[in-house]
């Protein structure tokens, strides 16, 4: 019987080789075919950087550099919700960061890392460009505008109470 | 006869966040179910009202009719009373939330009534998404003028005389860039639009790219023809995907109508555009670092010269616009070059668009002449809530100043807001109340230069860091009086020795706190602490000083995921 992580590496590679062929011809297709590949796995793991290093061209260290230079890119798994406070101006000056605060305190982890059931990662982000609603928080791709520290907690329950892990 | 009516219910990003879309749902199911003919819904950009935090909003055209704030349910009130019945329904117009006045008509908001919109003309009056509404009003008229009537060099000559510059916040005159990239010999030439609009607290790009990017489309395509280009790259920021989304409709929609592929409406003029989605780093709007990263690299800048102009994507050369600059073009094509340097100043001509936020009732996008006094744009924004007084305005973002309340009358105009140690920017204008805090404003843009900072040259890596520290120093009531010198000297430094824009322009915010703010670092020095009360709070999240360490074995300390993609150390 084969043991799981060949499995794996079975799965990465049909996947990889899916996303490669959709850029096949592409002037540049590096960071597309991270991106694609992040979207189909949700980080870019290394068997995926090893292959993508085989078929373009770019050393896996230089496919590294790229993906650490990036805020987009990540080498680790993120949680299967991401939750990202708005780190823009108007978010800042209007309360961002008390939002921020709380939501460490409720998930018990600090921005850039994921709760270890990789239930939630939390996040910031650049300016979404929502500032009329400031302070932003963005729950996956749904921008959540005027949140308050009780807002966000609230809002954190009734997902908990819809959706239990 | 019944009048044909057109319900345009604005999708832009906070309106889609405020439940537009079960609102355009519930204006869908009762329009079908009542049968109306006459009536057609769309979705559009931002109708410009400055009231995106009371969102979602709708306009009825043809009379401009204007709800606001209002949920499914008032869409069955509006569709079965206004729509059927003929009676625009009263209570649900928008209702100004200070003087409680009611505005039936959009134009009769003042926000909108004192703007003068070029860059936005079509937003909000068009449905992004069908190409035939932006050729309705005169879209892709430009375009087959330029390409039936004009050589290159007019083009050029055309956009050289209407005195247009770089609406990217360095103010470089567009004719000029598009002279120097024609000039240069080559088989292949680019055209790219800079849509890595990543200043914290701007939107205008977003806006515009969200509701009319057929103008942007448009003006590339202008752009091509003028220096030589067959291909062009749309670059956009990944924080931007309803963005993308619009764009790559547009694209294809043009593709299809003729106005982009091979032999353009005959011509023999061919063109076409891809999109390039950002990665999230924001000196990929640098503009050579932008070309690393279409070209697939991590995103760092190179000195220049060599210019773009002459050595762009792949060597050869290449043109890169802002949006809103490209969006320009097609309009000073239809109606001259006179036109529109008659609008603005003699230096500063047309129009500036900034997304005002802040501490202002009204938050959204502003569009007016050049020349504009600042005090007048915080007036058409309908000044500071709750009876407070303004304290700064800081235009430019991180690469920008604060300026003082009695400096307001400065208009905006590239050299004028320079000389005052700010920056006309990208279109951020941040407005400030009492309740800031001055030295939190320069730690926030500081902070947010360094995590920011590609780390290739010591000035900015270091420097940027530096600052953060001492300012960190000063927030929390630790620093002392040598501080502010060293601050001076630190900033100094970064500005003149740092190898692209970013680490030339991120000491400004802290340069113009010290010219005009140099009370408040005394204050916190002298007190021991954050006067307002504000710096403690901001600084226990991004840490600065105290934050994560550098580890040894190269990896930073936290957990999952966690590196330094998470803030400065």
């Amino acid at each position: 019987m084969r043991d799981n992580s060949e499995l794996i590496t079975d799965i990465y590679r049909s996947i990889v080789r899916e996303v490669l062929s959709d850029y096949a011809g592409h002037q540049w297709p590096l960071i597309p075919v991270l991106q694609k590949t992040q979207q189909r796995i949700g980080y870019i793991p290394p068997q995926c950087v090893r292959l993508i290093s085989q078929a373009l061209g770019p050393s896996p260290v230089e496919i590294q550099g790229v993906i650490s230079f990036y805020e987009q890119l990540r080498d680790t798994p993120r949680g299967r919700t991401v939750i990202r406070t708005c780190r823009g101006t108007a978010c800042h000056v209007r309360g961002g960061p008390e939002v921020m605060i709380r939501l460490r305190d409720i998930l018990q982890i600090s921005e850039g890392e994921t709760t270890a059931d990789l239930a939630y990662s939390l996040e910031s982000v650049a300016c979404v460009g929502a500032c009329g609603l400031a302070p932003n928080v963005l729950v996956d791709d749904e921008v959540h505008g005027r949140m308050t520290p009780q807002k966000i907690e609230q809002l954190l329950q009734d997902r908990e109470e819809e959706e239990p892990w | 006869m019944v009048t044909p009516h057109r319900v345009l219910v604005c999708h832009e990003t906070p309106c889609v966040a405020r439940g537009a879309v079960g609102l355009h749902a519930a204006f869908r199911r009762e329009i079908d179910r009542l049968g109306l003919d006459h009536v057609s819904l769309e979705i559009s950009g931002c109708h410009g009202h400055g009231l995106c935090s009371q969102g979602p909003s709708v306009v009825v055209e043809p009379s401009g009719f204007f709800y606001n704030g209002i949920q499914p349910p008032d869409a069955e009130v509006i569709v079965r009373e206004h729509l059927s019945g003929g009676r625009p329904v009263q209570h649900l117009f928008h209702r100004d939330p200070v003087t409680g006045r009611t505005a039936a008509r959009y134009a009769d908001v003042d926000f909108f009534r004192r703007q003068r919109r070029v860059a936005l003309r079509n937003c909000g009056r068009i449905n992004p998404e069908k190409i035939e509404h932006y050729v309705d009003r005169g879209g892709y008229g430009a375009l087959q003028l330029v390409l039936s009537t004009m050589r290159p060099e007019d083009v050029i000559e055309l956009v050289e005389d209407s005195g247009l510059r770089g609406r990217g916040g360095a103010g470089f005159p567009t004719g000029r860039k598009w002279r120097f990239a024609r000039r240069s010999s080559s088989d292949v030439k680019y055209v790219v639009c800079n849509a890595d609009e990543g200043n914290p607290g701007a939107f205008t790009d977003r806006s515009v790219l969200e509701g009319d990017p057929h103008a942007v489309v448009e003006g590339m395509i202008i752009a091509g023809y003028a220096v030589g280009a067959r291909r062009g790259y749309l670059y956009i920021r990944a924080e931007y995907p309803l963005a993308v989304r619009r764009v790559q409709k547009a694209i294809e929609d043009a593709r299809d109508k003729g106005f982009l592929g091979s032999d353009l409406l005959g011509s023999g003029f061919s063109f076409d555009l891809e999109i390039k989605e950002g990665a999230g780093a924001f000196v990929c709007g640098e503009e050579t670092a932008l070309l690393a990263s279409i070209q697939s690299r991590r995103g760092m800048p190179r000195p220049r010269p060599p210019f773009p102009t002459d050595v762009g994507l792949g060597g050869k050369p290449t043109v890169i616009n802002n949006v809103k600059t490209l969006a320009f073009v097609p309009v000073i094509v239809d109606r001259g070059p006179g036109w529109f340097s008659s609008l603005g100043t003699p230096q500063s001509a047309g129009t500036a668009v900034f997304a005002l936020t802040g501490n202002i009732r009204y938050s959204g996008l502003v569009e007016v002449p050049m020349g504009t006094p600042l005090a007048e744009i915080i007036d058409i924004g309908g000044g500071i809530p709750d009876g407070r007084k303004v304290k700064a305005v800081h235009t430019g973002g991180p690469a920008g100043g604060s300026l003082p309340a009695d400096r307001l009358d400065a208009p905006v105009d590239y050299e004028a807001l320079q000389e005052l140690g700010s920056t006309m920017g990208s279109g951020g204008m941040l407005v400030l109340d009492e309740d800031a805090c001055m030295v939190d404003v320069a730690r926030f843009f500081m902070d947010f230069a360094c995590s920011e900072s590609c780390g290739q040259c010591a000035p900015c890596r270091l420097g940027t860091g530096q600052m953060v520290r001492i300012l960190t120093r000063i927030a929390t009531g630790r620093g002392a009086r040598e501080d502010l010198v060293l601050l001076r000297e630190v900033a100094d430094t970064v500005k003149h020795a740092s190898l692209c824009g970013l680490g030339q322009t991120c000491s400004n915010p802290v340069l113009a706190t010290l010219e005009y703010f140099k009370e408040e670092y005394l204050a916190h020095i002298r007190e021991g602490k954050c006067p307002l009360g504000v710096c403690e709070v901001r600084a226990s999240v991004r840490p600065g000083e105290q934050g994560r360490e550098f580890q040894p074995g190269g990896l930073p300390a936290g957990g999952v995921g966690a590196n330094l993609k998470g803030g400065c150390p």
